[in-house]
């Protein structure tokens, strides 16, 4: 190569001298990469064989059963596809129950999350000391099982939507309000240093200068929590809270063979959280989009 | 070489660029001018076909551009390279393999993903840094380095490459005039040492005048004025920009010595009073 370095190569060092040493660290970082994935892959097969040691049945015994279940399911789902219109009819109502369980646990759960999440950021929280309390509530909240919870109450409510209702707000608290206090991260405090500037109280500061700000990702994250809890609410209804876990558990059962059902209650399921996604994003799209226009306008 | 004919492109109702017709017979280095909106960059990115065509055709070496896709308009990206204004390198790599990127179209998914490139590309791409004065940056971070150093390892990535055509939108648009001078002639030796077309969007004319031996006009997406730098008049000028009789070429150059210039001194001083 011609010598053309006119402008800015001041003092630097010999292309040979720059190539002998930018490919001395690229080796050493393909080594360091290949060492990773040495260990990467032999852990991860160590502990397939520790597992699989541990397992009951045996994996590789199994593991061509698996597709048997789903293949019944279809196969007499398929046979009695005539039913099936009548079917998701019947399990209509206790879809309605499922969605209001995860809708009021969201809302509630998302209310609690915000306040949560805004003691806990740095920057905005009101007690500056307490920061660390209020992760750790937010911890504990993700921690604990939302199916344990719904035990609990259940053994002393007695069955039905409320301690499910309750069980699933309590953890929608925890994982929401972690999620929201990293949004909260992201938030400009210049607005909120103005809300300060005219004397407005720490309330009125979260309200008009963080959360019009955080309020479409708060959004996005609580329609996430949503599709998350139609699940949540669904299992609660194996352990005895309603709704359409109750029905699949029963339709479900080994040998008593209503796989028809089942087979409309997954239906039923995937058509809603596919609605859930759908409405969420237009939702989603409208809340930015108006915001533009307003800009514009 | 390279034919344009009648090259259209339509974003909803807006016609962007409208029935372009451009014909280059051997390597040059070109400029277009014109205003924001004048649907430059669209021309620009239709030739890389990071845009599709909405009617007419491209073709370069008898071979048909515009209807190319998948593998074959990969393999033509490759072959056209383009510099952007904002750099578009990959902030957090550092400066050698962002430059290697330019060889991503002959690599396979498994090869970049583990990044392993040869020996003899990693020579070449350092190589190729040396020639443009940024060698000693090799090792760094690309979001390190200053604007008119990102801009030269865009275009040695451009250069790695090895392309037949070297497309740049507004190269120095984010520039400060000495970065600006350096990145142009840079540009300028690339077409003259090795026999590449060069083909870039400029928003000053005198720096269109002073590095490239063809000028094409364009307005409201339609090309208005084609033809050598001695041709364009301030008249045509006017007439590309839309502009009145108040229009200064010297008043929006980012030349250093320009600043010298006592036209400029006449525009201001007319512009104050």
């Amino acid at each position: 190569m011609p010598d053309q370095t006119a402008h800015g190569a001041g003092g630097s060092a010999p292309a040979a001298q720059i190539r002998e040493s930018y490919m001395a660290q690229t080796r050493r970082k393909r080594l360091y990469g290949g060492v990773l994935l040495a260990i990467f892959i032999a852990l991860m097969i160590s502990g397939f064989m520790t597992a699989d040691s541990r397992n009951a049945g045996g994996f590789w015994e199994g593991l061509h059963q698996i597709f048997d279940f789903p293949a019944a399911v279809l196969s007499e789902a398929g046979e009695k596809i005539t039913e099936l219109p009548g079917n998701l009819v019947k399990y209509l109502p206790a879809l309605v129950e499922t969605l209001n369980i995860a809708a009021v646990a969201t809302l509630i759960g998302a209310m609690g999350g915000i306040l949560l999440s805004m003691l806990a950021t740095r920057g905005l929280a009101r007690w500056p000391r307490l920061i660390p309390l209020f992760r750790r509530i937010l911890d504990v909240m993700r921690a604990v099982p939302d199916i344990v919870i719904a035990l609990v109450l259940i053994f002393v409510l007695g069955g039905g939507p409320v301690p499910a209702m309750i069980a699933i707000a309590f953890h929608t608290v925890g994982a929401l309000g972690k999620l929201f206090s990293e949004v909260n991260e992201n938030a400009s405090l210049k607005p909120v240093d103005g809300l300060a500037s005219v004397g407005a109280n720490w309330s009125q500061r979260m309200i008009l200068g963080v959360m019009p700000q955080v309020a479409p990702n708060y959004l996005s994250y609580a329609l996430l929590r949503f599709e998350i809890n139609i699940r949540a609410s669904a299992i609660l209804g194996f352990v005895g809270a309603g709704g359409l876990g109750y029905e699949l558990k029963n339709a479900m059962a080994w040998g008593i063979g209503r796989y028809d059902e089942a087979a409309a209650i997954f239906l039923l399921l995937f058509i809603t959280i596919v609605a859930v996604d759908q409405i969420g994003s237009v939702l989603r799209d409208r809340l930015t989009h108006g915001r533009k226009e307003e800009l514009l306008a | 070489m390279l034919r344009i004919e009648q090259l259209t492109k339509k974003f909803g109702r807006n016609t962007a660029v409208d029935a372009a017709s451009i014909h280059v017979a051997k390597p040059a280095m070109i400029g277009i001018i014109g205003r924001s909106g004048a649907g430059k960059s669209t021309l620009l990115r239709m030739l890389n076909r990071l845009e599709d065509v909405s009617s007419g055709s491209i073709s370069f070496e008898d071979r048909e551009i515009s209807g190319l896709t998948g593998a074959a308009k990969r393999a033509w990206q490759a072959e056209c390279a383009m510099i952007f204004q904002q750099f578009n390198l990959v902030p957090r790599m550092d400066v050698v393999s962002n430059v290697l990127h330019g060889t991503l179209n002959r690599r396979s998914t498994f090869a970049t993903l583990f990044n392993l490139y040869p020996s003899e590309d990693i020579h070449r791409a350092i190589d190729i840094l040396d020639r443009l004065g940024i060698a000693e940056h090799a090792p760094k971070r690309a979001e390190a380095l200053s604007g008119g150093q990102q801009q030269r390892v865009a275009i040695a990535r451009a250069l790695m490459q090895d392309p037949k055509i070297i497309l740049a939108d507004e190269p120095i648009a984010s520039l400060d005039p000495m970065n600006a001078q350096v990145v142009m002639e840079a540009l300028r030796r690339i077409h003259e040492e090795d026999g590449r077309m060069v083909i870039a969007n400029l928003h000053t004319l005198d720096t269109a005048r002073r590095y490239c031996d063809r000028v094409i006009g364009m307005r409201a997406g339609r090309i208005v004025f084609d033809g050598t730098p001695e041709q364009l008049t301030t008249d045509m000028a006017r007439e590309i920009y839309g502009a009145d009789a108040s229009f200064s070429e010297e008043a929006t150059s980012t030349e250093i010595d320009a600043l010298d210039r006592s036209a400029v001194k006449a525009a201001v001083a007319k512009a104050l009073a």
